[in-house]
């Protein structure tokens, strides 16, 4: 039977950092009220009771601005309108700031069972550079807090190839993240996004080169990995057994329903997606969407995702494919960029860190 | 008997001089045009033309001007393109007059085209009519530009109209000039037809109109006409005289005009500046003297930056070649750049007036190679081969003697800049003849210098290194033998062949290690190294590394949102698409266009 994700997108920030693009508005308690009644009313018309939805994930913004009671509303209308299952991976993404040992527990009691903090680093100076208005010292408490609410499974943000990141400070703040109570982690290298603030030549000057970013991505592959937590996507490490279950939707074309605006959804054989309009979400009776791909998961499109993880792709799935596909790869494995074995391709590390051009050179 | 009421004479300037400045006055004057029809610089018909304030082709115009002795006089104006590259046309120009108007700024003096093209006009025996443009400007000297005149040209100047081409300032003096001082016309109206042919364009509804000059006889419409160089004859449609913005359809010319016909040509081929009109069933005795075929000097490979508009670029080249003559073009293959056209020129301003018009006027986005000259190359079977492709370079251990191409260049600058100029000629393995003051400030430096030194970048370095005070010119010497050498560009270890350039041995290291940074540069960094090599016969000389990428990946997807990741890489591999792929390395575009600025 097919299963299926449910994305809540929460567009509220307390202060909006200026390396993001995610769509997000400054934080009104009003507002915020008005937004969780759309979003009910959205999970009623969407109402799918066919598949087992075993993933739940409050994305942001800043989720954690929403009240406990708040995301117990919005869960609650899920187990009404779809077959949650008993073991659902039911994410939220929060801010140190927002959190507090109660408001931490009283989640937990909602039906959170997963916590996704957005750390980024254990280096002040860093934390400064990014606009968090966290300290380092503050998210350790804010990961503790929740171990102690009873979270077993937490996450966090990491972010790589910061100005004056060193091999030594990277190592100092995967050290000091891998000896807290944590499961998974998302290490991302700071990309400069069009349109946001970062997205000028007086930051981009300052940022590492290609070569270093390089260098500190490979440190922290290896490093994690020497720490237990094993790559399993280009950006994504864990534990055994701690994969993110929802954010693997993504990588292998499963079905997922976004809501709330700017959400994407891949749902029932289409991709669409929500206007990156407030106002708009809260006053329709149900969200306006715009069809961005009417027919997914076609071969590019999954080997694109499939070569992502870890895991990679398994060509006896794809025959007509297979030969095309193995005439280009001996340059690849001499470069180092893919392993391959038995009629399976993945990325190599190495490979990972230019899995674009990999990727582009081998599907497309 | 001609007439003796046609003054036939061109103007001489060199660019910026204010030659189409004053051809404008002078139409407005004799109001050929009305006023409100006046765009500025009217001759000047082709876009690039205007911009660069040059006259790439030669135009007519017929006046008609009432003098201060009561009379009315037809002055026909014959504008000459100004540049060396056109010395010939310039030349055919010249043999259509009887006077030529010379302009020179007041402040900058004579220039070294102006000095060409007037010892050009005094061989061909035409009045020369000195003409102090500029006056209205600070920097004005008319008095030393009138010595500089007679001293440099040796005629008479310093009575010279003074004038101000943009004010309007003392042009009827000149008009007045143009009846006293130039000759009318010669020439028997009763003896056979025998007209020279000193430009021709293409009509898409009259086939190829021919710009004539009567020497003798008259044509009339219904005549029957010989080319003599080509032998092609036709029948006469039309005969007449060139009006500021149309053709004037008159039934006939006789001795002394200048006009055009018609005769429903279909080939410029036929139809070549220097060839004498004669009428075919009462032909003259022998054709015009001075008829010679205008071989190109400089050759470049042109292919479409997407090879599917191999065709269009055909079709463009076919329809410039119908209005120029002189542009030669043959189907090539590279294996680089896939299907082309070497295509040959007069010299370097033309190829770039042609590519420029085919990026422009065709909308076509273009790849040129390296500039090549001709080399003679005597095997030492003793055969004599003639090489415009370095591609086709024989094999050193075949060659018996290579020889390049010379030219004698004149270089007039202030004579502060001397220092400078000597070094850079000196860099393009120039022999120094003389040098001469032309007054106190200004200098004539004379060189001789291989054609394939100045192919490149020369006047572009020039007038850098003089802050654009030098002015250049050069004519054909001849061949001497010389050390070259063919300098391969390899990358990852493939011949790239459009990179492929011959040059002196003394300088192929020097270029060869500018070429592979240049290309370092250019070529993206891509999932493997890529090593660039240059290598005469088998040995490298000059090499470089393009490091594989470290870093090409999109860290995070949108909240899900795969469908722009899946666009991202769609039009990465859409941007790859405008590259050429050769083996495993993609090189764009703009990397075999770098090669080609090396001191810039």
């Amino acid at each position: 039977m097919n299963s299926l994700g449910i994305y809540i997108h929460i567009p509220f920030c307390g202060r909006k950092c200026a390396y993001c693009d995610f769509y997000s508005e400054s934080f009104r308690k009003d507002t915020v009220s008005e937004y969780v009644v759309a979003v009910v009313r959205n999970l009623r018309v969407y109402s799918d009771k066919s598949k087992i939805t075993d993933t739940v994930y409050f994305g942001g913004g800043t989720p954690s601005l929403l009240s406990p009671e708040q995301v117990g509303m919005i869960l609650d209308e899920i187990n009404r309108n779809f077959r949650l299952s008993a073991d659902a991976e039911i994410t939220l993404e929060a801010n140190p700031n927002t959190v507090d040992f109660r408001k931490l527990e009283n989640l937990r009691k909602a039906g959170v069972n997963r916590l996704s903090v957005g750390l980024q680093s254990m280096v002040d100076s860093e934390l400064k550079f990014l606009g968090r208005t966290h300290s380092a010292d503050r998210a350790e408490k804010a990961i503790t807090d929740a171990y102690g609410a009873g979270f077993e499974n937490i996450s966090c943000d990491v972010m790589i190839a910061l100005p004056e990141q060193s091999p030594d400070s990277l190592r100092y703040t995967l050290d000091r993240i891998t000896s807290l109570p944590i499961q998974h982690i998302s290490g991302y290298i700071l990309k400069t996004e069009s349109g946001t603030p970062f997205d000028c030549d007086k930051i981009k000057n300052i940022l590492p080169d290609d070569d270093t970013t390089a260098e500190l991505y490979l440190e922290m592959v290896k490093l994690l990995g020497d720490r237990g937590f094993a790559q399993y996507e280009v950006s994504n490490f864990a534990r055994r057994g701690f994969e993110s279950r929802h954010n693997c939707r993504y990588w292998k074309c499963l079905d997922y329903i976004g809501i709330g605006a700017s959400a994407h959804s891949c749902y029932n054989g289409r991709r669409f997606s929500v206007d990156r309009v407030l106002r708009d979400f809260i006053n329709r009776p149900v969200q306006k969407i715009t069809i961005t791909d009417p027919n997914p998961c076609t071969f590019e499109e999954y080997a694109m995702l499939r070569l992502r993880l870890a895991e990679g792709l398994d060509l006896d799935d794809f025959p007509e494919y297979r030969d095309g596909i193995l005439k280009k790869i001996p340059v690849l494995i001499k470069s180092g960029y893919i392993n391959y074995n038995g009629n399976h391709i993945s990325l190599t590390p190495e490979g990972f860190l230019v899995s674009n051009s990999v990727i582009e050179y081998l599907v497309f | 008997m001609a007439n003796q009421k046609i003054r036939n004479f061109c103007i001489i300037a060199h660019i910026d001089h204010g030659k189409s400045t004053l051809a404008d006055r002078i139409l407005e004057k004799t109001e050929t045009v009305a006023i409100r029809d006046m765009e500025d610089q009217l001759l000047d018909n082709m876009d690039i033309e205007r911009e660069r304030g040059i006259t790439i082709k030669a135009r007519a115009v017929r006046l008609k001007y009432t003098a201060q002795d009561g009379e009315d006089y037809i002055f026909n104006l014959i504008d000459t393109p100004g540049h060396v590259d056109f010395n010939y046309e310039v030349s055919r120009s010249l043999a259509a007059c009887e006077g030529a108007i010379l302009v020179v700024d007041a402040s900058q003096g004579i220039e070294a085209q102006t000095l060409a093209n007037t010892y050009l006009a005094i061989e061909h025996d035409l009045e020369v009519v000195p003409v102090v443009n500029k006056i209205d400007l600070p920097s004005a000297d008319p008095e030393r530009v009138c010595t500089e005149v007679e001293n440099v040209i040796g005629i008479p100047a310093m009575d010279a109209p003074k004038i101000s081409a943009k004010m309007g300032t003392n042009i009827e003096e000149v008009l007045e000039r143009i009846v006293t001082d130039i000759p009318a016309p010669q020439g028997d109206t009763e003896k056979p037809l025998k007209a020279l042919i000193f430009d021709s364009y293409y009509d898409s509804y009259k086939g190829v109109i021919i710009y004539v000059r009567i020497k003798e006889g008259r044509v009339k419409t219904g005549d029957n006409i010989r080319l003599m160089a080509t032998g092609a004859v036709f029948t006469v449609v039309e005969a007449g005289f060139m009006d500021a913005d149309k053709l004037v359809n008159n039934g006939s010319l006789e001795a002394g005009e200048v006009g055009y016909i018609a005769a429903s040509i279909k080939s410029i081929g036929d139809t070549q500046v220097g060839d004498t009109v004669t009428n075919n069933d009462n032909p003259c005795d022998e054709a015009l003297a001075g008829y010679r075929k205008v071989n190109p000097m400089v050759f470049s490979g042109i292919y479409p930056a997407d090879g599917a508009k191999y065709g269009d670029l055909r079709d463009a080249l076919e329809k410039l070649q119908l209005n120029d003559a002189s542009l030669s073009f043959e189907p090539e293959t590279s294996i680089a750049l896939g299907f082309g056209f070497r295509c040959g020129f007069l010299g370097l301003l033309h190829m770039e007036i042609i590519q420029e018009r085919l990026e422009r006027e065709y909308n076509l986005d273009l790849i040129t190679t390296a500039p090549s000259v001709i080399y003679k190359v005597t095997l030492t079977s003793g055969e004599v081969q003639y090489i415009d492709n370095p591609s086709n370079f024989p094999d050193p251990a075949l060659i018996q003697v290579a020889e390049e191409p010379m030219v004698k260049a004149d270089i007039l600058t202030p004579s502060e800049f001397v220092g400078n100029i000597m070094e850079l000629c000196q860099d393009r393995r120039g022999v120094f003849k003389d040098m001469q003051y032309l007054d106190d400030t200004r200098v004539n430096l004379h060189y001789e210098l291989p054609l394939n030194e100045i192919v490149y970048d020369f006047f572009d370095v020039l007038k850098s290194r003089t802050r654009g005070y030098a002015s250049f010119d050069y004519e054909m010497l001849g061949y001497v033998p010389s050390k070259l050498v063919k300098l391969d560009i390899l990358l990852n270890g493939d011949i790239v062949d459009a990179l492929s350039f011959i040059i002196h041995t003394d300088k192929a290291y020097g270029r060869a290690r500018k070429i592979a940074e240049k290309l370092k540069e250019n070529i993206p960094r891509q999932l493997f190294e890529v090593p660039i090599q240059a290598a005469i016969g088998g040995k490298v000389i000059a090499r470089e590394t393009v490091k594989a990428m470290r870093k090409d990946v999109l860290a995070k997807c949108y909240g899900g949102d795969i469908t722009r990741k899946k666009k991202l890489l769609e039009k990465q591999k859409e941007g790859k698409k405008r590259m050429r792929q050769l083996g495993t390395v993609e090189v764009p575009q703009e990397a075999f266009m770098s090669v080609l600025k090396l001191d810039s």
